[in-house]
């Protein structure tokens, strides 16, 4: 009995702590972008170098203002 | 031309600031939408072309949403120089204007916290509930197992009173108008289910209910909050298409010199210089230049008008010609705009209320259950038992009935339909309009815009490949609609088209290129000199004067887009009635009828006339369904049965209609209508598995031999088999119903 005395508060402490993990990475926004997410695990830049980064060479974009296609 | 960004009159929606506390400098935010992000890559640009400015503290995209939040030092970002920026680098953005994102993204995490909440009760609620069932009888002493019921009330009443809070809301809702919805047996069935497992608990009998309470509030709240995130995914998508389409505009101002704002931010009075080839950004009085204008988005006309000083004009109409000076008029001033607003407001208050397929379902199932109860109640007493177990007896049957499957019915099949037709680019926004959608025998087609690509195409000349080339090599200078069209054709008929250098364009009037050879000249007839018959077909838009003196004419039309006869004929085969009802030219609606195999069709129509012609199908007891993208459609989309729009409509036409569909093709509409039909169909099968659950349980319920085992059994039993019969709805090709 006293193994159970134990196991119970055990499973729900830390189940309790996993619920908390939980909220606390939805609160701060971290499910709001999971696509995004996935991409970033793969980024390399650090980010430093980011904020240092050059932005990149003006891209041959033919996008006409023109009015009829919206492209 | 002076790029300042003036924005004192700014609504600071979309940005927060922090205050300004020494020494640390304030801080403001600005959301931009950013259109064409798809990867990791993407991202990193972005991200790396806005860090790279001065005063911004941190710029973070969304891939998701296909946004980018910027953090600067500063009390006013500035937006036009991150647009300028992410243009630079190949991304085209807009500024958010108002951030609705922030709402639905809110009540997404609501649904997805008590989501949490649920799953872990019940996972401790089940702990403790399997140890009671796996038991032989005997073999757990009775204080262990009230140890354990006790427990499971102290994990499971608290989840359900903050899990549980989005469902007796809604409940509460409805009864306060004395309605039924889904979510008033729910609450019902959950509040007793506790509320009497907590009893037997304080009793101490074995029929405790905790876990089936708790793991359906968890069930529910997992298909409620994949609803909630698929439907703001949908609205994000589509608020960000509208907010692509808002532009900046160029004002003169009082000392001559020329400013960039915001289209929102112009307040009547104010002058807009539109440039050649420019969207009109406001309604307004042409104050100098003269030429024509494109109005197909707003009246669905193909043809340019010519426009001079003292003419109105629209936003969204596209200037054909010379620089034109716009002065701003108040909305009221506008006939078109407010005749269009009035007929919104009326088609929708005509429109009434649709009952959504799940609380017609409730207002059977709510009184059903519990007349069961209560005859359930009553036999028992009738066969002489006590009323305590007559009462539980009730009690299980109208837990049993527990309408997880009845609830997830519809939910689930909506989830998986509109996450399917997102993928094929249909950005379905109302909740009940996949419902509707399933309905629809006669679709209704606007032409400009919808069935054509809103493009000029060359369609009628004289000139030869030679002279074609010739001609398309001097045009591919310009940005002109019609340059462009030529340029089209010519490379189309696989003809060899080389920029030529030097060329010189005077605005409203057309192209010269001076050669060895002489003065070449493309352009308007006045332009090149066509003043007599005998120069040619004067209805041409368009002349080529090369270097010897000879004229040709180029005429131009609107193009069908590619697959629009296939659609018709697909729609038209399955019996579906289609029809055209057009503002532009009768000619012209004519052509494209004729091209694309529909008898039924409308020209020159008004606003007014669509709706009129709409009701006339109304009457003849016909669902419609109308496409549409201009001004002159959004009336009838708020009339219609059911509506879509292509995502180049207007801006009020889009957030009109029901769902909105990307891309060049109108394979859409047939993919809509297609997987609505088997949504609809699906949720009609998932109704009869709940049905055939309860068939089932309800008499075990009944007789009293319902445990709270067999209850959590077959709740999850039925919970898997409706979502499993609506994950079918993926991947298979579906066809329409024939009509």
């Amino acid at each position: 009995m006293t193994a159970l005395a134990w196991l119970i508060p055990a499973a729900l402490v830390l189940g309790g702590l996993g619920l908390g993990a939980f909220l606390w990475a939805l609160n701060s926004g971290q499910f709001d972008d999971l696509d995004g997410a996935a991409w970033r695990a793969l980024d390399d830049v650090q980010p430093e170098d980011r904020r240092n980064a050059q932005p990149p060479a003006k891209a041959a974009t033919d996008t006409p203002t023109g009015p009829l296609r919206p492209e | 031309m002076a790029e300042a960004l003036s924005l004192e009159n700014a609504p600071r929606v979309g940005r927060r600031s922090t205050p300004a506390t020494e020494p640390v400098p304030a801080t403001s935010q600005a959301t931009l939408i950013v259109e064409n992000m798809h990867c990791g890559g993407c991202m990193r640009k972005v991200e790396a072309a806005l860090s790279a400015l001065p005063d911004v503290v941190s710029a973070r995209t969304n891939l998701s949403a296909r946004r980018v939040t910027v953090s600067v030092r500063g009390a006013e970002p500035p937006v036009a120089k991150f647009v300028d920026v992410l243009r630079d680098a190949g991304f085209k953005a807009a500024e958010l204007a108002a951030d609705s994102r922030l709402v639905m993204q809110s009540a997404e995490r609501d649904l997805l916290r008590r989501t949490a909440v649920a799953g872990f009760a019940a996972a401790n609620v089940m702990l403790l509930s399997v140890s009671v069932w796996a038991a032989d009888p005997g073999d757990m002493a009775d204080g262990m197992r009230l140890l354990f019921h006790w427990l499971s009330a102290l994990i499971a009443l608290p989840a359900i009173a903050y899990a549980g809070q989005p469902f007796f809301r809604s409940a509460a809702q409805a009864l306060s108008v004395r309605r039924l919805n889904m979510d008033v047996p729910i609450s019902l069935g959950v509040v007793l289910a506790s509320v009497m497992s907590l009893f037997q608990t304080i009793k101490g009998t074995e029929q405790v209910y905790f876990d089936a309470a708790i793991t359906l509030l968890f069930f529910l709240l997992i298909g409620r909050f994949l609803d909630q995130r698929m439907r703001a995914r949908a609205a994000g998508a589509a608020a960000n298409l509208v907010g692509l389409q808002s532009i900046t505009a160029t004002i003169v101002t009082d000392d001559g010199s020329l400013e960039r704002q915001p289209a929102r931010l112009l307040k009547p009075g104010a002058k807009v210089l539109v440039a050649a080839g420019e969207r009109v950004a406001v309604d307004g009085k042409i104050v100098s230049g003269s030429g024509a204008i494109d109005e197909a988005l707003i009246t669905g006309e193909s043809l340019p008008r010519a426009v001079a000083p003292g003419a109105q004009v629209f936003a969204g109409s596209v200037n054909l010609g010379a620089s034109l000076t716009v002065e701003a008029t108040a909305t009221d001033q506008n006939t078109l705009l407010s005749e269009i607003g009035r007929l919104m407001e009326a088609a929708e208050q005509s429109r009434g209320t649709y009952v959504r397929l799940a609380d017609r379902a409730a207002a059977i199932y709510a009184p059903a259950v519990h007349i069961l109860g209560l005859v359930t109640f009553l036999g028992w007493l009738a066969v002489g038992q006590h009323w305590e177990a007559a009462l539980t007896a009730a009690i299980a049957v109208l837990i049993i009935t527990c309408p997880c499957a009845l609830a997830l019915a519809v939910p689930a099949v909506q989830i998986a339909a509109s996450s399917r037709l997102f993928s094929k680019g249909v950005l379905v926004k109302a909740a009940d309009g996949l419902e509707r959608l399933a309905d629809v025998d006669t679709v209704v087609f606007d032409k400009t815009g919808t069935l054509t690509a809103g493009e000029p195409r060359l369609v009628r000349t004289t000139a030869d490949h030679e002279l074609l080339a010739e001609a398309a090599s001097l045009a591919a200078s310009s940005r002109h609609p019609y340059a462009r069209a030529l340029v089209r054709a010519a490379r189309d008929r696989g003809l060899d088209v080389t920029v030529r250098d030097a060329v010189t364009e005077t605005a409203g009037a057309g192209l010269e290129w001076t050669s060895l050879a002489g003065v070449t000249r493309l352009g308007s007839a006045q332009w090149c000199g066509a003043v007599e018959p005998s120069h040619g077909d004067l209805s041409a838009s368009l002349w080529y004067r090369d270097a010897g003196g000879r004229l040709t004419g180029f005429a131009f039309e609107d193009a069908v887009k590619p697959g629009a006869r296939d659609v018709i004929d697909r729609l038209q085969r399955s019996g579906y009635k289609v029809e055209i009802v057009s503002g532009d030219r009768t000619e012209a609606v004519a052509r494209v009828a004729e091209e694309l195999g529909v008898t039924t069709w409308r020209g020159q129509t008004s606003p007014a006339d669509k709706i009129e012609r709409l009701e006339q199908l109304k009457s003849d007891g016909r669902k419609v369904l109308m496409v549409g993208d201009g001004l002159n459609d959004a009336p009838a989309l708020a009339a219609a049965h059911a509506s879509l729009s292509p995502a180049t409509a207007a801006d009020i036409s889009q957030v009109t209609a029901d769902a909105v569909f990307q891309g060049e093709r109108l394979d859409a509409v047939v993919e809509t209508i297609a997987v609505s039909q088997r949504a609809r169909r699906m949720a009609l099968q998932n109704f009869g598995i709940a049905l055939a659950y309860n068939a089932v349980f309800v008499p075990m319920a009944m007789a009293g031999i319902v445990t709270p085992l067999i209850a959590a059994i077959a709740m999850s039993a039925s919970s898997i088999a409706v979502t499993a019969n609506a994950v079918r709805l993926r991947g298979r090709k579906l066809a329409m119903v024939q009509r």
